[in-house]
């Protein structure tokens, strides 16, 4: 880049910063729900003064110089917050294209008489932008990838609940798929449940369990050894005849683990194995 | 050296590990239990493991043989008081401890012991091979 360009663009800054927001408030796509038009401009503001505050002619050859770590810095910032905020990559592309137009807008106003060096300082200007939003990509989606995981891990948290239906008589209602990970969740509280309440029977309901493969059935194998070795029992309900099917079919053996149809069957024969009884009262009872 | 005590309760025989068991305890434990099984022809053996925190497959092994071996000798092996990270180790490294009775606890372990005696003695019957419930 010739040295006076940028200097130009340094003399420019303010007029660099007017354009941009003016594309940026005139884009279909704004998002005054999401950011107040008064943290656009400070968030623009702040990128373009480390943007052009940064360019220097080694700069703008080399971009994995250190004199652009501040600009990536702030970019990244604004692009894991957008992330998080809601906003749709095409809205974020935007905004760091939106830049580029400005650039070129008043290298184009500056450079009017001379076509070849306009042609060669847009070459640059698309180059240096292109590489930041590349960058503001990398950082968008790993914003969102970090949303991603922390959802997983609260879904993970809140889907494996032990209940106690019955004085000994546990009851875990497994939703979703069954993975390594969460098997270890299920089986860790069901056991500490279990000493902590002193059940003899705990009752793994995969009616919420959407399909059963090798794996899965493994993980469920090894869930009941476990509460065995504890000294409990385990009964597996909520089996559905399509997951009777697959388990037949894979040639998985659950012959030595009690099986029941339905959550009411598996407490029957919980209450069986207790030696209690259910009865209906015959005469008409006030609580 | 240190030794596991083995206490006899009627016709029962009562272990209380209390210290994590280090390979040659465990394998003291197993010869000195065997020897006892046989001099007093007790009907079950009551193993408490609820302060053994550490397993490893040495351990669990050693559980097992001492539960095949007592069958053998003619006596019940109960376990009980796992706890759950040594339940979970024990699976993970595939030894489910197949023919060993579990219990919750030293009571519900014994009355397991004393039903599956009684059951023996009273009616002649065929044992569950499953271990039936503690009840």
């Amino acid at each position: 880049m010739l040295p006076n360009t940028y200097k130009l663009l340094q003399k420019k800054k303010k007029a660099i910063l007017e354009l941009w927001m003016k594309n940026q408030l005139a884009d279909e796509g704004l998002r005054e729900d999401l950011i107040s038009n008064d943290e656009l401009r400070s968030q623009s503001e702040e990128l373009v003064s480390a943007l052009i505050g940064n360019l220097s002619s080694d700069s703008i050859d080399d971009f994995n110089s250190d004199q652009w770590s501040p600009v990536i810095e702030i970019l990244g910032g604004i692009a894991i917050t957008r992330a998080r905020q809601g906003f749709t990559p095409r809205e974020t592309g935007n905004f760091v294209f939106s830049l580029k137009e400005a650039l070129i807008e008043v290298l184009q106003q500056e450079l009017q008489g001379d076509l070849q060096s306009l042609f060669a300082e847009s070459l640059k200007v698309n180059r240096i932008i292109d590489n930041l939003t590349v960058v503001t990509f990398e950082t968008f989606i790993k914003g969102r990838e970090e949303v991603i995981l922390r959802q997983t891990d609260e879904i993970t948290e809140i889907s494996t609940p032990v209940i106690r239906v019955w004085d000994g008589i546990l009851a875990l209602p497994i939703i979703g798929t069954l993975d390594s990970a969460r098997t270890q969740v299920v089986m860790e509280n069901l056991l500490q449940e279990i000493v902590e309440t002193g059940s003899s029977i705990a009752i793994l309901d995969i009616s919420g369990v959407p399909a059963v493969d090798s794996l899965v059935a493994q993980h469920l194998i090894k869930t009941v050894s476990a509460t065995r070795l504890m000294g409990a029992e385990c009964i597996i309900s909520g089996i559905r005849p399509e997951i009777a099917q697959t388990v037949v079919h894979l040639g998985i053996d659950l012959s030595n683990i009690i099986t029941k149809s339905s959550l009411a069957s598996a407490l029957a024969y919980a209450f069986k194995a207790m030696r209690l009884e259910v009865r209906k009262i015959n005469a008409v009872q006030k609580f | 050296m240190d030794r596991i005590p083995i206490l006899r309760m009627g016709n029962f025989l009562l272990v209380t590990i209390q210290v994590d068991l280090y390979d040659r305890l465990a394998l003291t434990l197993e010869a000195d239990l065997v020897q006892m099984v046989k001099k007093t022809s007790a009907k079950g053996v009551l193993i408490d493991i609820s302060a053994v925190t550490i397993v490893d497959s040495f351990m669990g092994r050693i559980i097992g043989n001492i539960a095949s071996m007592s069958k053998i000798l003619d006596s019940e092996t109960v376990v009980v008081g796992m706890q759950p990270a040594v339940a979970i180790t024990l699976i993970e490294l595939g030894l489910p401890l197949k023919g060993v009775h579990t219990a919750l606890d030293v009571e519900r372990g014994m009355n397991l012991l004393k039903s599956m005696i009684d059951d023996f003695d009273d009616e002649d019957i065929e044992e569950d091979p499953d271990g039936s419930l503690a009840e």
